[in-house]
């Protein structure tokens, strides 16, 4: 039987750190500060490293420039995209906490139907803190959610779930569509609020958006790298997507669960779908050839932590992607290098200090 | 000098007065009911359009009226209410509903097409003619049940099939187009034994499916009645049924903004683009307001849960995921699965409340399989119903705990069942499943042998009614 959560959701505010990319400013953040203030923020600054960005007053944070991240990685950087958010998953890797919020710069607080402000963080903590169920779907949706169960016929073996690693949250207003959806649609706006979480099922994969994400970083943290995008590189706006493919496949081969649905935030920003499709051309055609190539993805039995996964899946993506273009050759040894500066920065069990950013 | 009123217009004009005390008009000779619901409908036309009759109380709000031509009279007592309309419907007078047509008096319905009409554009517009609605009548009154659908169901034929151990005469309101069929009907069809053994209790809707002519299916129990969306509107299940079954699904790939072919959605980022049109949605699997569909255990622990929770999706079930298809509420493309609908697996103690049976999960289960392999979809969400209070879990747990324990095997089988490339009709993936079941389950249990013998006895039934059936 689920249980049904009753006790206030814990506020976490000592495990959980916010990764916020951004290149402008951080003004998005007054509207979530009744939300965010208990948290420590790691900011990701990225392009011009000369540049100030300033972090509204009372937030406890620390900050990267391109020049930290430099300085910390050394030759190892070059796994770090620069001129794309894909950047932000050099917070993940700098955090010491268990669980990683990250979340657009051009996203604020959304309301709920009947108007009262949607407190997204809480939610992907719900999320994150009740099991997941992969194996068997519920017609009813998230089970261990209040007012909701699992349903007739399902077998009582299953319904304690599995822990979940990651909670996707979804967007009001602009949603996000693809250059090519983005031209043809230009006014529309997602204003259909789904009362819903759901565990994504075994075996199923799915475009993840990094723009409202959640994530149990000591469960899943190594596979959330989010590529080589942005500057010098043939594609962008496939960073989230490409860690999500990867994410899945190991979350579903180490039996780990995946939730998509709320919470919703406003996403207010339309990007411009000319510079869009510009940097997702190339993506359009591959990914034809990379969503088969992760359906039919396969990680041996030795593979029992994320990295080991994380590595044969980069040693297949070398393989089999290699031909498709040289870029995944290049993306493949950046994978490795991903893992390894992972493994440096989260040596295990250290108490080690590492070398901090600019903050307060 | 004013003619004097005659004796029919002042007893005329005191029924009126009474209309809302009387329960039945059908003693009335037609012209009599002609001229009482001329006046009352003049009555509740001024009342609409002036805002409020003679009570200072807002007009019955729910009909929506043609707009054309006021009627300026002394307003009198009474209003065209829904249940004096049903009163006038009740009598099944030709002349009577031919006016009610005539004037053009709804009900007003949202269509649930949340994503809005947008979806007549995106699916086929499909003929009332192409639908049978299928009713498995345990209970022998189907008034109160048809009278609550009849705005959604008047427009389709519908299929009602009498449990055959009912042993109540059935009673149903006039103003349906329908078929009835009872034990000895289907009897006659299949023969006494397989009567017995495949079409009894909640299975007697699977001769409805047997039987029908039309290309869709939309099954709903007899004891829901439709439910109100967030903003108050009647659902109209089988248009979204309809809707889900006539719209591409998109197992292969899971878009995160759930259906793209609502309005106001679509794919998202990251979506690939050849898997974008989508295949044939061949199972539509609605929900359940109020009383939800959980098993006696989880129900007997929460006895007050109800499900209140509106969610305002339809998304379609991942290939190769494995669902608990409930037959409360469903809608199917017979030309595409019909077959792979089954009577199979039914419990030693197979009661009349769904806390004791486990039909329609198997069944689902079988379709699920079928569609997966034949590579159509199958969506789960809208429409709801709302499912009336009915037993009690407690007692059905205390009767039958069987297909809980059953479950354990179920799933996994289904799970890991596969079909060969040989099987190409949905008769020949029921048939290999079968034979995996006999072998594989059989053993375990002696209901999954009995569901195996079921289940080919089925396709042959199918092969049979249907040949006696075709043109």
């Amino acid at each position: 039987m689920a249980q049904t959560s009753a006790s206030p959701t814990p506020l976490l505010k000592d495990e959980l750190d916010i990764v916020i990319p951004t290149i402008r400013n951080l003004d998005f953040l007054e509207m979530w500060r009744p939300f965010f203030q208990p948290y420590h923020l790691i900011i990701v600054q990225d392009g011009d490293p000369s540049k100030t960005i300033h972090v509204p007053e009372g937030f406890d944070y620390e900050l990267y420039n391109r020049n930290d991240i430099n300085r910390i990685l050394g030759p190892k950087a070059s796994c770090i995209s620069f001129k794309d958010s894909a950047c932000r998953c050099f917070g993940y890797m700098v955090s010491k906490k268990k669980y990683i919020f990250t979340i657009d710069d051009d996203c604020f607080v959304a309301k709920d139907p009947s108007g009262k402000d949607i407190n997204a963080l809480e939610q992907h903590i719900k999320n994150l803190l009740s099991p997941s169920t992969p194996f068997f779907f519920n017609t009813l949706y998230d089970p261990y959610r209040d007012g909701a169960d699992f349903v007739r016929g399902y077998p009582f073996s299953l319904r304690e779930g599995v822990p979940t690693a990651v909670s996707h949250g979804l967007w009001l207003n602009i949603p996000d569509y693809d250059a090519p959806t983005q031209l043809v649609k230009p006014l529309e706006r997602n204003s259909r609020f789904v009362d819903a979480v759901m565990t994504i099922p075994k075996g199923t994969l799915f475009p993840m958006c990094g723009m409202n994400l959640g994530f149990n970083r000591e469960l899943i943290g190594p596979a959330m790298y989010f590529g080589l995008m942005g500057d010098g590189q043939p594609i962008g706006r496939y960073d989230d997507m490409w860690a999500g493919w990867c994410m899945k496949v190991i979350c579903d081969h180490l039996g780990l669960g995946v939730k998509t649905g709320l919470p919703y935030i406003w996403h207010s920003k339309a990007s411009n779908p000319f510079v869009n499709l510009k940097k997702e051309y190339k993506g359009i055609y591959w990914q034809e050839e990379l969503i088969p190539f992760f359906q039919a993805a396969t990680l041996s039995k030795d593979c029992t932590t994320v990295q080991k996964c994380y590595l044969e899946l980069s040693k297949q993506v070398k393989a089999k992607l290699g031909n498709v273009d040289d870029y995944f050759i290049k993306l493949a040894d950046a994978m490795v290098t991903w893992i390894e500066a992972w493994d440096e920065l989260n040596p295990p069990k250290s108490s080690a200090e590492l070398p901090n950013g600019k903050g307060k | 000098m004013r003619t004097p009123p005659s004796l029919v217009s002042l007893a005329i004009d005191s029924a009126l007065a009474q209309l809302s005390n009387i329960s039945d008009l059908s003693f009335l000779p037609d012209h009599i009911l002609i001229d009482l619901f001329l006046s009352q409908w003049s009555i509740l036309k001024f009342e609409y359009l002036s805002g409020e009759n003679s009570a200072g109380e807002a007009p019955c709000g729910i009909f929506k009226l043609p707009v054309e031509g006021f009627l300026k009279r002394t307003l009198r007592a009474g209003k065209l209410t829904e249940k004096i309309l049903k009163l006038f419907i009740a009598t099944g007078k030709e002349e009577v509903l031919s006016h009610i047509e005539a004037l053009n008096i709804q009900l007003v319905l949202t269509p649930v097409l949340p994503t809005s009409k947008k979806n007549l554009s995106m699916s086929q517009i499909i003929d009332d003619n192409d639908v049978d609605i299928v009713i498995g009548a345990l209970h022998s009154d189907l008034t109160p049940f048809l009278d609550e659908w009849r705005p959604v169901f008047s427009r389709f034929h519908l299929i009602i099939v009498k449990d055959p151990d009912l042993k109540d005469e059935l009673k149903i309101p006039g103003g349906f187009n329908l078929h009835v069929y009872t034990k000895s009907d289907i009897d006659k069809a299949v023969g006494s034994a397989s009567s017995a053994s495949l079409f009894s209790g909640y299975s007697c809707r699977y001769f409805g499916y047997l039987i029908s002519q039309k290309k869709y299916v939309v099954s709903i129990d007899d004891d829901c009645v439709p439910a109100r969306d967030n903003n108050g509107g009647l659902i109209d299940a089988v248009a979204q049924h309809i809707s889900n079954l006539t719209t591409p699904a998109t197992p292969f790939f899971f878009n995160t903004l759930y259906d793209p072919f609502c309005k106001g959605a679509d794919f998202v980022r990251g979506y690939p683009f050849s898997l974008r049109n989508g295949v044939t949605c061949a199972l539509s699997c609605g929900l359940w307001l109020n009383l939800a569909d959980y098993d006696a255990p989880t129900q007997a622990l929460k006895p007050g849960q109800r499900n209140s929770r509106y969610v305002d999706a339809v998304l379609t079930v991942p290939a190769r995921t494995m669902l608990p298809v409930s037959g409360i509420n469903i809608g199917f493309n017979r030309e595409v699965v019909g077959p792979a609908l089954l009577p199979a697996l039914r419990l030693a103690k197979e009661g009349k409340f769904r806390w004791e049976t486990v039909e329609d999960i198997w069944s689902g289960m079988c379709v699920k399989v079928v569609c997966d392999h034949l590579g159509v979809g199958v969506k789960s969400g809208l429409p709801y119903v709302w499912r009336k209070e009915r037993g009690d879990a407690i007692e059905s747990l205390k009767k039958e705990w069987e297909g809980v324990k059953l479950m354990e095997d179920v799933v996994p089988f289904f799970q890991s069942v596969r079909l060969s490339q040989a099987a190409v009709t949905p008769e020949d993936c029921v048939i290999e499943m079968a034979a995996a079941v006999k072998e594989r389950l059989g053993p375990v249990h002696p209901v999954f042998a009995r569901a195996a013998e079921a289940m080919v006895e089925w396709v042959k039934l199918w092969k049979v009614v249907r040949t006696r059936l075709s043109p």
